[in-house]
């Protein structure tokens, strides 16, 4: 085996059974594609896939004290969360630098979820522990429960066939606890491709089993770490390590979404103090052809550095290559027009709004 | 993997076949094509290009990566697979056959001679995935 300091999924037998091409990412075996990359970003468009998400993390935090930990810890609105509804927003350090973007789950008054990157579940839970009131339980589930992304515009109908359930309601950031053929599962209404579908969450040992049903009727088809690559920037979604990380205050890339000025936070001054003025900003850049900009690209303005890309690629639903880049805020203006220097060739962009992709069916009701 | 016996090759996994009117054809192989995953982009040499070998004439992207395509041998490029800007996915489905990328006179012919047999590329490359 090539790469056997990699953490294997619970899925890992039935990835190479389908012959999946699996590569290193945040430290698992992953599967990057099944049958092409292209061929699984339309089918989470029109149809519905499944991903196996099992690496990344998930903390429980319970007790009297869980709510004010987590005001203090993390940058969004945490109390005005009613249970069943669960959040975006940032984890910082004391200079604003990201430890993380995670989904802050509310499953009551004094229980919650954290669902985190993969890459990053040691130190977000080392910084998190460090910053908790002693009547404040920490536990990290992330070893126990598998996570399935079901995502697509007929999710809905397509995950009922395939497990035999009716599924209730559930708004965009919604979720509920609910139990599937005896096991008890977690359903959230969310997701990083833009269309509709959920997030399964279930005990590690159940996720085989939910994976094989829901494949099973065909209906619905697995899509690897490349398709939810190119669905996330087609929406303009931020990837830790690539738009985030700790180089940088989440302002640039939140231009004051997710953030929650009224209250105190880890990081506050220096988010407040940049959102002011800011120094650079994340921007959508829509190129001319199909030839892509990459992380670490430079970006000029009249020859002059302003910037540097942090993702890009073909959009495949666009036909046309995009990137999101950090540019200097006096070049983030949509419509301002700069170049992208490009393995030595400086292919022309245009700064755009964001998602890229307009005709994402997330926010729909099915 | 399909490494067909009648073609030349090189270390960065172009092919060459040389047609009996001295012009030479030459893509990407199997192995690599299926190494990028889907093509998305390709861009071509200009008919006339006088290049030397292992100069860099062309350009293919997937969706993850991007490569360069370099001549083989010396030699003036004579066409361009111009079908490839609509359908670099053709590269991908065909790599041998409609998958080609440009055709090129060789200044020195049997300069393709040296280059890896199928045997020898076979054994360069890296033993396919359990």
């Amino acid at each position: 085996m090539r790469y056997s300091r990699c953490v294997q999924t619970p899925l890992y037998e039935a990835h190479v059974a389908l012959g999946a091409r699996l590569a290193p990412f945040a430290g698992w075996d992953m599967p990057i594609q099944y049958t092409g990359i292209l061929a699984e970003h339309e089918q989470t468009r029109r149809a519905t896939s499944v991903f196996d998400i099992c690496h990344m993390g998930e903390f429980e935090l319970r007790g009297p004290t869980a709510l004010a930990d987590l005001e203090r810890l993390l940058t969004m609105p945490v109390a005005s969360l009613a249970p069943g509804q669960c959040r975006y927003g940032y984890l910082l350090r004391e200079d604003g630098g990201v430890l993380d973007d995670l989904t802050c789950y509310r499953l009551g008054p004094d229980h919650f979820w954290l669902v985190v990157n993969a890459g990053t579940r040691t130190q977000d839970a080392a910084w998190i522990w460090q910053h908790l009131a002693p009547t404040t339980q920490f536990t990290d589930l992330s070893d126990d429960l598998g996570k399935l992304d079901i995502q697509g515009p007929t999710a809905r109908a397509t995950t009922e066939r395939a497990l035999g359930v009716q599924l209730p309601d559930l708004g965009y950031f919604r979720f509920t606890e609910l139990t599937l053929e005896g096991v008890p599962c977690l359903l959230s209404r969310t997701g990083y491709t833009g269309e509709f579908g959920y997030e399964l969450y279930c005990p590690v040992k159940t996720v085989g089993r939910f994976w094989e049903q829901l494949l099973a009727g065909g209906e619905i088809r697995p899509a690897g770490l490349g398709a939810r690559d190119t669905l996330r920037l087609e929406m303009g979604y931020a990837l830790y390590g690539h738009e985030l990380d700790l180089h940088r205050t989440p302002a640039g890339a939140s231009r004051g979404r997710y953030l929650q000025l009224t209250k105190d936070f880890i990081g506050k001054v220096a988010v407040e103090a940049e959102l002011k003025q800011p120094r650079q900003v994340l921007v959508g850049l829509r190129l001319e052809s199909k030839r892509a900009a990459r992380n670490g690209d430079g970006i000029t303005v009249a020859g002059r550095t302003a910037g540097v890309v942090t993702s890009g690629s073909v959009a495949p639903s666009l036909g046309v290559a995009v990137a999101l880049a950090y540019v200097d805020a006096a070049h983030a203006a949509t419509g301002t027009r700069l170049d992208v220097q490009a393995r030595g060739s400086a292919l022309p962009a245009t700064v755009v709004a964001l998602p890229f992709y307009a005709g994402g069916t997330a926010r729909g009701t099915a | 993997m399909n490494v067909p016996t009648e073609l030349r090759y090189t270390k960065t996994h172009e092919w060459v076949r040389l047609d009996k009117n001295g012009v030479a054809t030459i893509g990407i192989t199997d192995f690599a094509q299926e190494q990028l995953g889907d093509l998305t982009y390709v861009e071509l040499p200009s008919v006339g290009d006088n290049v030397e070998a292992q100069n860099e004439v062309a350009v293919i992207e997937s969706v993850k990566a991007a490569a360069d395509i370099y001549a083989p041998v010396a030699g003036t490029i004579t066409e361009v697979n111009k079908k490839l800007e609509d359908q670099p996915e053709l590269i991908n489905a065909d790599p041998f056959g409609e998958g080609w990328i440009f055709k090129l006179r060789p200044d020195d012919p049997s300069e393709i001679d040296m280059l890896l047999d199928a045997d020898g590329y076979e054994d360069m490359i890296p033993e396919a995935e359990e």
